[in-house]
């Protein structure tokens, strides 16, 4: 296999993930596209590790993953926040601060 | 070889479950969705020589990011619905043109950046007797610093994520005497039975949870269905098509039985609908109304 295919599987994985991010109105499966896109770039790492057959690509990944999941812990407590306050999920209704 | 055949497996696993994430109407859907595009992609790890990622893939992203989301939708409700009105116009449109072209310039720059093939990692993985210790020695030197920020990181993200979902009790705690005096109170002023609501229903062909109670006169009895069921749609049979599948069912029933069907010619002259009435309605028990 080339890397050009697993870094094509990335990118498409990437653009997915902005695809859902940008469509999507459900907070929830919005933080679910970004995880994605975040997926794609730690293949796009763990790709380009190998490539230059170094081992600090995997562990720019693992850095990834660890940012990640402090980064979900975080969202999706602010989710649940918004929603005790404004009992719907749709970040359209999470317009409070502009007023 | 053998990696050349995973990828071809997981690749193209990874991206259709990836498009599922995103298209899937239900939240819960998607969340499995993305859980396969995790193990997908953890195989696609397992080719590229990083064994350890590989795992903790699997054990970070699915076992526990994956389980987050699937807390998080049990807390709010998997019943509630997407809207899907636009409120900023020809934002579709200007999104897929800009991911488009986005996918396009990744492509080409991609094409163009690789021209050679894959090294190899085995002498780093062997250095140190494997990818993990390999990892591990490069974690606690070379990123020492960084690796204290990350727990740095997780330590803080922990307790925001106490102090958000945390919220004081304003109001005294409904304990059983006081939620009986209400049911008694809703009784006194607005009629409401302080019965418990109707169970569902049990028929010849279903007993799930998804089925309505019917009354004596054949129509639905309000509240025997878990609202949540309602919500999620699918799960729970129209109310309108039931009574008449009940009669259908009672009907075959009263056809196949004899002795029904004297009973039911009895009682009106054979029609069927007539056999409904004969439902036994799901009584009132005292018992369950000290809950």
């Amino acid at each position: 296999m080339s890397p050009n295919a697993y870094l094509i599987v990335s990118a498409a994985l990437f653009c997915i993930g902005l695809a859902g991010v940008l469509i999507r109105r459900n907070a929830v499966v919005m933080f679910m596209c970004v995880e994605l896109m975040l997926n794609a770039a730690n293949l796009a790492l763990v790709t380009f590790s190998k490539v230059h057959s170094e081992l600090d690509g995997q562990v720019a990944a693992f850095f990834t993953m660890v940012v990640a999941a402090a980064e979900v812990v975080v969202g999706l407590a602010i989710i649940i926040t918004i929603f005790r306050s404004k009992a719907s999920l749709s970040i359209d209704d999470a317009r409070r601060m502009r007023h | 070889m053998f990696t050349t055949l995973v990828f071809w497996v997981a690749a193209p696993l990874a991206l259709v479950m990836a498009v599922g994430t995103v298209v899937a109407r239900k939240v819960v859907h998607s969340a499995i969705c993305l859980c396969g595009m995790m193990v997908a992609l953890g195989a696609l790890y397992a080719t590229l020589e990083a064994p350890f990622l590989f795992v903790a893939q699997i054990l970070v992203y699915t076992g526990s990011i994956v389980m987050l989301f699937l807390f998080t939708m049990m807390l709010i409700g998997i019943d509630t619905q997407e809207t899907l009105v636009e409120t900023i116009r020809g934002q579709r449109v200007a999104s897929g043109i800009a991911i488009g072209a986005l996918l396009l310039l990744l492509v080409l720059a991609v094409g163009n950046a690789i021209a050679g093939g894959f090294g190899t990692l085995e002498d780093d993985n062997a250095h140190y007797s494997g990818n993990a210790q390999g990892l591990a020695v490069l974690i606690f030197t070379k990123y020492v610093f960084a690796f204290e920020a990350a727990a740095a990181l997780v330590l803080t993200a922990a307790l925001a994520a106490m102090v958000l979902a945390h919220t004081e009790r304003r109001s005294p705690k409904v304990r059983q005497r006081e939620s009986a005096a209400a049911r008694i109170r809703r009784y006194a002023e607005s009629g409401t039975s302080p019965a418990p609501e109707a169970g569902p229903g049990v028929y010849a062909r279903a007993n799930s949870i998804a089925y309505p109670a019917l009354l004596p006169d054949g129509s639905i009895a309000g509240g025997s269905v878990s609202p949540t069921l309602l919500g999620r749609g699918d799960a729970v049979l129209n109310a309108e098509t039931l009574p008449a599948l009940v009669t259908e069912a009672a009907a075959e029933i009263a056809g196949e039985l004899p002795v029904l069907t004297t009973s039911a010619q009895a009682s009106s002259a054979g029609d069927p609908a007539a056999t409904t009435v004969s439902v036994e309605p799901a009584p009132d028990d005292a018992e369950g109304g000290a809950r």
